[in-house]
C-alpha cells in the first residue's frame, strides 16, 4: 500500500495565531480519512494547505510522491513555478464548504470549465463527459440550471462533478455538508460513499460522526493545531483515550 | 411601482377550493383617496404645459433655424468626430482601466504604488485642465524622438505641435482621465466576487490569468457594466470640453456656426437634440448589455423560457447546448 499523502509538521500561521502546530498525516492510497474537530481546530486550514490553497510556513506535503507548491534544487528550496503548480493541483480535487460553484455558468458549464479551460479537452467532448458526471451525481436533469436555480445538496454535487471531471488522485472535502438544511445532507454524503466504493482517496474535513465512521477507514480528531488522536473510526468513537477527544464527543454525539 | 399599477388579478378562483364551494373572493379593492398626491400631479402637469407652451410659441427660439441645421453636413461632421471621441475614448479607457485595476490589486508594491499615483493624479485635476495641457504638450516637450532615452542618441523624431491635433489632444485628455475613473469602478467590480470563486477555479488548476479572464472578471462585469454604461452617457457630453481646445466635435461645430449667424440658441438647440439622440441611443444598449451579464443571478425562471425572452443573445446560447 503506497501513500498518496504524506505530510510531515506542517506549521501555519496567521499574523501572530498559530493555525497549524506540527501536524503529520500519512493517507495510503484509496483510503478515506475523517478529520474531526472543532471549529478553529485548523482542520480546514490543513486541508487548504494540501493543494497550497495556504502556504505553510514550515513542513513538507507530498502527493503522490511529489513537493507540493515546491521544488528542491541544490539542497533549498524554491517556489515553483505556477504551471506546475497548476499541474499538481489538477491532480488533487477539492470540495467546499460554501459549493463555489461558478454562478454565471450553468451546471454543465461549471463541470466543463476546468477539462476545457485547463486541459484544453474539446468543448463537444467535454460536455458529454460532464454530463456522464452530473448523472453519476443524479442530476442529468439539472444540467442546464444556473445554482442560483438549484437547491443546497444539488449545488453540492455540482461541486463534487466538477471536481470530479479533473480525473483528481486525491479528493479533498472541507465540511461538505456543513451549509446544507438538515434533509440535504443525506444526498451529497450518498455521493460521496459511492466514490469511496469506487476507490478514491479522500481526506474528509466533517462533523458528521455517523458518516465517519460508516466510510472513513482512519479518524483524525483535531484540535488546537495539532493531531490529538487519531484511529479506526470505530475505536476513536467507542472509547476516545484522550479527555479532549472525549469532551468534543460528548458534545456532537 | 406603486401599488395602484398592480395588474388585476388573473385566473380568479372560480370557487373549487380543497374543502369545497366558495363565494368569490377575488379582491376588488379600491383606495382612500389621495388629495395630495391628485396635487402634486396637477401642479406638475401645468408646469409641463406651461414650459412647453413658452418654448413652442417663442419667436426667439427660430425654430426654423433648428429644421435648418438639424442635419447640416458641418453638424453632422461635427457628430461623427463626437461619436468618435466618445467610443475611442470609453474603449481605451476601459482597457486603461482594467490594468490598473489588476495593478491595484497586485502583490507588487511598486505596480499598485503605480497605479495609486496614476488614479489620484487624473482624479484628482480637472478634465479640462488636463485637455488644455495635452493641447499645449508641445510647450514642455517640443519633439518626440524615437531612440535611447535620457538623452541616449536618437533616430528619428517629430515636432509635438504636429502629432498633437486638437484631435489627439482631446483623445488623450478623454482616455486618460476616464481611465483612471474606469479603473475604480473595475476595481470595485473584481472586489465584488467572492474570493471563494477564485480558489474555486485555482483548485481545478488554473492559471492566475485565466482565473481571472474566465471566472473573476465575468462575474465582476455585473458590478462593472452599469456604472460603464453611465460613464459612456457621461462621456458622450463630456466631450463637449474638447470645444476649447478646438476639438472639432458636436459642440465646436455649432460654435463656429453660431460665431457667424449669430443663431446662439438655435444651435445649442441642435447641438442639445444630438445629445439627446445619442444618450437615448446608449440607454437602449445598455439596458441589453446589462441583462446580458446578470445571467444566473437572481433568478428561478429556467433558462429555456428567459431565453425565450431573450431573442438578441439567443444564439450564443443555445450554441452551448447539446
Amino acid at each position: 500500500m503506497s501513500a498518496m499523502v504524506e505530510a510531515v509538521g506542517v506549521r501555519k500561521t496567521f499574523g501572530d495565531l498559530e493555525v497549524l502546530r506540527g501536524i503529520d498525516m500519512t493517507v495510503a492510497t484509496g483510503q478515506v480519512v475523517c478529520v474531526v474537530g472543532p471549529s478553529g481546530s485548523g482542520k480546514s486550514t490543513f486541508l487548504r494547505c494540501i493543494n497550497h490553497l495556504e502556504e505553510p510556513q514550515a513542513g513538507r506535503i507530498r502527493v503522490d510522491g511529489e513537493l507540493i507548491g515546491y521544488e528542491e534544487v541544490g539542497g533549498r528550496l524554491r517556489v515553483l513555478p505556477e504551471a506546475r503548480l497548476c499541474r499538481q493541483r489538477q491532480s488533487i480535487g477539492m470540495v467546499f464548504q460554501r459549493f463555489h460553484l461558478f454562478p454565471h455558468r450553468s451546471a454543465v458549464e461549471n463541470v466543463m470549465e476546468g477539462p476545457v479551460t485547463v486541459k484544453g479537452r474539446r468543448r463537444e467532448r467535454a460536455r458529454e463527459e460532464a454530463l456522464a458526471l452530473l448523472d453519476r451525481v443524479g442530476l442529468a436533469d439539472r444540467a442546464h440550471h444556473y445554482p442560483a436555480q438549484l437547491s443546497g445538496g444539488q449545488q453540492q454535487r455540482v461541486a463534487i462533478a466538477r471536481a470530479l471531471a479533473m480525473a483528481p488522485k486525491l479528493m479533498l472535502f472541507d465540511e461538505p455538508t456543513s451549509a446544507l438544511d438538515p434533509e440535504l445532507v443525506g444526498e451529497v454524503l450518498q455521493v460521496i460513499k459511492d466514490l469511496a466504493a469506487d476507490g478514491m482517496t479522500m481526506i474528509v474535513v466533517t462533523h458528521e460522526m455517523g458518516f465517519a465512521r460508516e466510510v472513513g477507514d482512519h479518524l483524525v480528531f483535531m484540535d488546537d493545531g495539532v493531531i490529538v488522536e487519531q484511529g479506526p473510526p470505530r475505536d476513536v468513537l467507542r472509547s476516545p483515550r484522550h479527555d479532549r477527544t472525549r469532551a468534543f464527543l460528548s458534545k456532537v454525539l | 411601482m406603486s401599488s395602484t399599477n398592480l395588474p388585476p388579478a388573473t385566473a380568479a378562483p372560480t370557487g373549487r377550493g380543497a374543502e369545497g364551494e366558495h363565494e368569490d373572493l377575488t379582491i376588488r379593492a379600491t383606495h382612500p383617496p389621495r388629495p395630495g398626491r391628485w396635487l402634486a400631479a396637477l401642479v406638475a402637469g401645468l408646469a409641463l404645459v406651461w414650459v412647453g407652451w413658452s418654448i413652442a410659441v417663442n419667436p426667439n427660439l427660430h425654430w426654423d433655424v433648428v429644421v435648418d441645421y438639424q442635419f447640416d453636413a458641418v453638424v453632422l461632421q461635427g457628430l461623427w468626430v463626437t461619436i468618435q471621441l466618445t467610443v475611442i475614448s470609453m474603449v481605451l479607457g476601459v482597457l486603461i482601466g482594467v490594468v490598473a485595476a489588476l495593478m491595484q490589486i497586485s502583490d507588487s508594491r511598486i505596480l499598485r504604488t503605480a497605479a495609486l499615483a496614476y488614479v489620484w493624479f487624473f482624479r484628482g485635476t480637472p478634465l479640462l485642465v488636463q485637455l488644455i495641457f495635452w493641447f499645449n504638450l508641445g510647450l514642455i516637450f517640443p519633439e518626440f524622438s524615437l531612440g535611447i532615452p535620457f538623452d541616449g542618441p536618437k533616430l528619428a523624431s517629430w515636432s509635438t505641435n504636429a502629432i498633437i491635433t486638437g484631435f489627439v489632444a482631446a483623445l488623450l485628455g478623454l482616455t486618460i482621465n476616464e481611465g483612471a475613473y474606469m479603473s475604480e469602478i473595475v476595481r470595485a467590480g473584481l472586489k465584488s466576487v467572492d474570493p471563494g470563486q477564485q480558489e474555486a477555479a485555482e483548485s481545478l488548476g488554473m492559471p492566475h490569468r485565466k482565473v481571472m479572464l474566465r471566472v473573476v472578471l465575468p462575474q465582476a462585469m455585473r458590478v462593472i457594466v452599469p456604472p460603464t454604461g453611465n460613464q459612456f452617457i457621461s462621456m458622450l457630453k463630456t466631450t463637449s470640453l474638447v470645444s476649447v481646445i478646438a476639438g472639432a466635435d458636436l459642440l465646436t461645430v455649432s460654435q463656429r456656426i453660431y460665431l457667424t449667424n449669430f443663431e446662439v440658441i438655435a444651435l445649442l438647440i441642435v447641438a442639445s437634440i444630438w445629445y439627446l439622440v445619442l444618450t437615448t441611443v446608449a440607454s437602449i444598449g445598455q439596458h441589453f448589455i446589462e441583462r446580458r451579464f446578470s445571467r444566473g443571478y437572481g433568478t428561478s425562471v429556467p433558462l429555456d423560457r428567459r431565453i425565450g425572452s431573450n431573442l438578441l443573445f439567443r444564439r450564443r446560447r443555445s450554441a452551448d447546448r447539446p
